[in-house]
């Protein structure tokens, strides 16, 4: 297993693997019930033109999640 | 109901002829629920609020082998937690109504997350139809989907629909109709292992609520220990209500919660999701779904944004689509207008005929048909908005617009999607509140929803437009434009430094999260965007009709009464005769002199009525207050009219400063005067700009956010901004003064 960072510091277009989902409460289940799980595969494909939000693919659909909200997410890229 | 029918339906509870079967429609928003409901209700659907919160509520029927179907469209979530209101009331929905069916849309081409949804209705237990919608995309994408495999894993049926081509929708009826009478109403719910350690937790809780039939009619016992161990606030506080043995249920649930923190660093409530998905994923690699791994649809959407929300490209593209939607919105909508227009005049003036004249004959005119013309007007406007919004929406550029313009509008506490609500309001100069505040409903975070529907009234609607043009054009000639646009941007820096403000005091709370589907650009349906946009407009007139109504002849009485004493009346019929003597005896010449001087004395009358009035009294008792921001009682008049609509502002100050009817299209002659008047400054000018940006939304808006929001936001934001009005005009009066001298 390759090193993990925060999904903040995921390269664009660069596929990852979700190790950890932290946020309790309402954030963390927004989170879990898009799908964001451990185990699952996820690439960012853009940024909004001020860097945030990010464009997130996962699964078979795309979805924005602010910055401050990626940091719950530890992610290991794919290689 | 006679006795007879009574004994029929003790002996077969729940299904009887007499009830008509209700369907309650669910789903993720994007799965294409409401083009279901469209499909399956056609044109006879009714919009409601739920219970106690403003979430819209629509219900239709439809008719199935002659016999009627109710169906109910819940709120779109991905979930059913208590997190949101939405999800609250479908919730709520199912537990009180137990609808005979559920029939949950998922858009096939995203099953895995959709059927997160669907695993929570099978946890409850209610009778569940999956349909499988977009099918015709998922064969698109080279995807292939094992439906029938699919509802044999899960237990439930399942058919496969397009709902905007109307597929699929009489199979989805009987399929409802067949489980709708073989479940008679029985809840069934599923049970999945949430790891060991809860499972053991949930056995125990469910062996309480068992023992002392706690809560066992309402809903099934295994989901409400389900709820307890994911700290459901709402299933937690309504246990508590009812007896001690949530208590109980509590213990456990917070001994497990401390467990799993201790030893493996999460949450009960991570847990569970992450085995909901586990269930999900085991019946998916049974063969359900089969995918060519060659590039598809979503891949060609990803290529799409890759330009339209570029870093400079995105913005610019933006500009231009907000552009082009007024530019349509004005140049289509003002072909109607002006019909409307047209008529209301016809109309006006056909009263006016057929009245004798006299005070029924000015409510009539005046009252009635200016008042609920004047608002009824901007139909026109509000349905070629809409049909655009609609169409962007459905599209999926809105949602990339919000994506955009998230990061600017979160410093101000705001919500990407508050951008919307924004533009319609006047963020582009010309819209208009009412459908601004309704647009906000599609923000799904109730304090960003609350302070974006308290702010959009500050943005320059089409009817503060003739205002400040009057204004600028009066004390500013050689700078209005440059100074409409100042006013364009102040209305929207107020707007923002508001909101942060409301955010950090009476609407404070953290930021919603922006987790938000970017959806596949779809091309919308026709259907699907006349009927959104008729929706709204009838809202709209609903309101003229009513509300309006009501208060345009409550401003026409106290802008009429009292009229004038005898004395002053004959002082001005006796004037009024002897220039109509002097005009029959005049030669041609000195005729149009004399004319002028006719009218010239009406419009004196009309000043003097209109101060005698209650109106009037008002406008001259709050001068002593108002002169401080240079406002004086004919100033002030028109601005107490201005709450009715702000049109009515340039009207009444022109019969204020005795111009007889003043069309506010054209209100050159009035602006002469107001600059010749001694009394009104440039600083009094930049004084009135700014609080009419400001003050009091108009009566429809009010009544707008009343409906959105309540009532008590509806009287705090006429309070609010009406003193918030008031400082800033003041400052600016005496500020301004400073500098012009």
């Amino acid at each position: 297993m390759s090193s993990t960072i925060g999904l903040r510091q995921l390269d664009v277009n660069k596929p990852a693997r979700i190790e950890a989902v932290g946020g309790q409460g309402e954030l963390g289940r927004r989170i879990r019930e898009m799908g964001l799980i451990p185990g699952t595969e996820i690439m960012v494909i853009g940024r909004a033109p001020l860097r945030d939000p990010v464009a997130l693919r996962v699964r078979d659909f795309t979805l924005t999640l602010r910055n401050n909200e990626a940091d719950f997410i530890t992610v290991a890229p794919i290689d | 109901m006679t006795q007879h029918t009574n004994a029929a339906l003790a002996e077969t509870p729940k299904v009887t002829a007499l009830r008509p079967v209700t369907i309650a429609l669910a789903g993720n928003p994007n799965s294409g629920k409401t083009t279901t409901f469209n499909a399956l209700t056609g044109a006879r659907q009714h919009v409601g609020n739920y219970p106690g919160v403003t979430v819209e509520k629509k219900e239709g029927s439809t008719m199935l082998d002659g016999e009627r179907v109710h169906v109910v469209d819940l709120p779109g979530t991905y979930s059913l937690t208590a997190y949101s209101v939405e999800e609250l009331a479908a919730r709520n929905f199912l537990v009180d109504e137990r609808p005979d069916v559920v029939v949950d849309v998922l858009d096939a081409g995203t099953l895995e997350r959709s059927l997160y949804l669907a695993v929570q209705f099978m946890e409850m237990g209610v009778p569940l139809v999956l349909a499988l919608n977009m099918m015709d995309e998922v064969r698109k994408r080279n995807m292939s989907i094992d439906s029938c495999l699919l509802g044999k894993l899960l237990g439930v049926p399942v058919v496969e629909t397009i709902a905007k081509a109307g597929k699929g929708k009489e199979a989805l009826l009987s399929t409802a109709m067949m489980l709708s009478a073989e479940r008679r109403g029985a809840w069934k719910p599923l049970e999945i292992s949430y790891s060991p350690d809860l499972d053991e937790a949930i056995a125990e809780m469910v062996q309480l609520i068992e023992k002392d039939r706690f809560l066992v009619d309402q809903v099934p016992a295994r989901w409400l220990a389900v709820k307890f161990l994911e700290q459901d606030d709402e299933v937690r506080n309504m246990a508590r209500k009812v007896g001690p043995t949530a208590d109980r249920l509590q213990t456990i649930a917070d001994r497990v919660a401390e467990h799993c923190a201790r030893t493996l660093k999460t949450h009960p409530e991570s847990i569970i999701a992450d085995y909901r998905y586990g269930y999900i994923a085991s019946v998916m690699k049974q063969g359900v779904l089969t995918r060519d791994d060659s590039r598809d649809r979503i891949e060609l959407s990803d290529r799409v944004d890759k330009v339209v929300t570029h870093a400079l490209f995105g913005p610019l593209l933006m500009l231009g689509v907000l552009y082009f939607m007024f530019d349509l919105t004005f140049t289509v909508g003002e072909i109607p207008m002006g019909w409307l227009e047209t008529f209301f005049g016809w109309l006006g003036d056909a009263a006016t005929a057929a009245i004798p004249p006299g005070l029924f004959q000015s409510l009539v005119v005046s009252g009635i048909i200016d008042g609920v013309g004047g608002v009824i007007g901007f139909v026109p406007l509000i349905v070629m908005m809409f049909l655009i919004l609609s169409f962007l929406d459905d599209l999926g550029y809105v949602a990339r617009m919000a994506y955009m313009l998230d990061r600017v509008f979160k410093i101000f506490g705001l919500h990407g999607s508050s951008v919307m609500p924004f533009i319609i309001s006047g963020g582009i100069p010309g819209g208009c509140a009412v459908p601004g505040v309704m647009a906000a409903r599609t923000l799904r975070s109730p304090k960003e929803r609350l302070a974006t529907i308290l702010v959009a009234p500050f943005m320059s609607c089409g009817a503060k437009i003739p205002v400040f043009l009057l204004l600028t054009a009066a004390f500013f000639p050689n700078i209005a434009g440059q100074l409409m646009f100042a006013i364009t941007l102040t209305a929207w820096a107020v707007a923002l430094i508001v909101a942060r403000l409301l955010r950090s005091t009476v609407v404070s709370g953290p930021a919603t999260p922006f987790i938000m589907e970017l959806p596949p650009y779809r091309i919308p349906t026709l259907r699907g965007v006349l009927i959104h946009t008729w929706e709204r407009a009838w809202m709209y007139i609903r309101k003229a009709g009513t509300v309006i109504l009501a208060i345009s002849i409550l401003l026409w009485a106290c802008m009429t009464f009292p009229s004038l004493p005898q004395d002053r009346l004959s002082v001005f019929e006796t004037e009024h005769a002897a220039v109509e003597a002097s005009i029959d005896a005049a030669s041609e010449a000195d005729r149009p002199a004399l004319e002028d001087q006719l009218v010239q004395l009406e419009d004196r009358e009309a000043q003097a009525a209109l101060r005698y009035s209650v109106a009037g009294r008002i406008g001259t008792a709050l001068e002593s207050v108002t002169k401080v921001a240079g406002f004086d009682w004919r100033t002030n008049i028109a601005l107490v009219g201005g709450f009715a609509a702000k049109e009515v502002i340039v009207s009444t100050l022109g019969t204020a400063y005795s111009l007889g009817d003043v069309d506010p299209e054209d209100s050159q002659p009035l602006s002469a005067r107001l600059a010749a008047d001694p009394g009104f400054s440039a600083a009094a000018a930049l004084a009135l700009i700014v609080f009419t940006m400001i003050y009091a939304p108009c009566m429809v808006t009010v009544a707008a956010i009343g409906k959105e929001a309540g009532w008590s936001w509806a009287a705090f934001s006429v309070i609010f901004n009406t003193v918030l009005g008031f400082s800033a005009a003041t400052l600016t009066y005496h500020v301004a003064r400073s500098f012009l001298g």
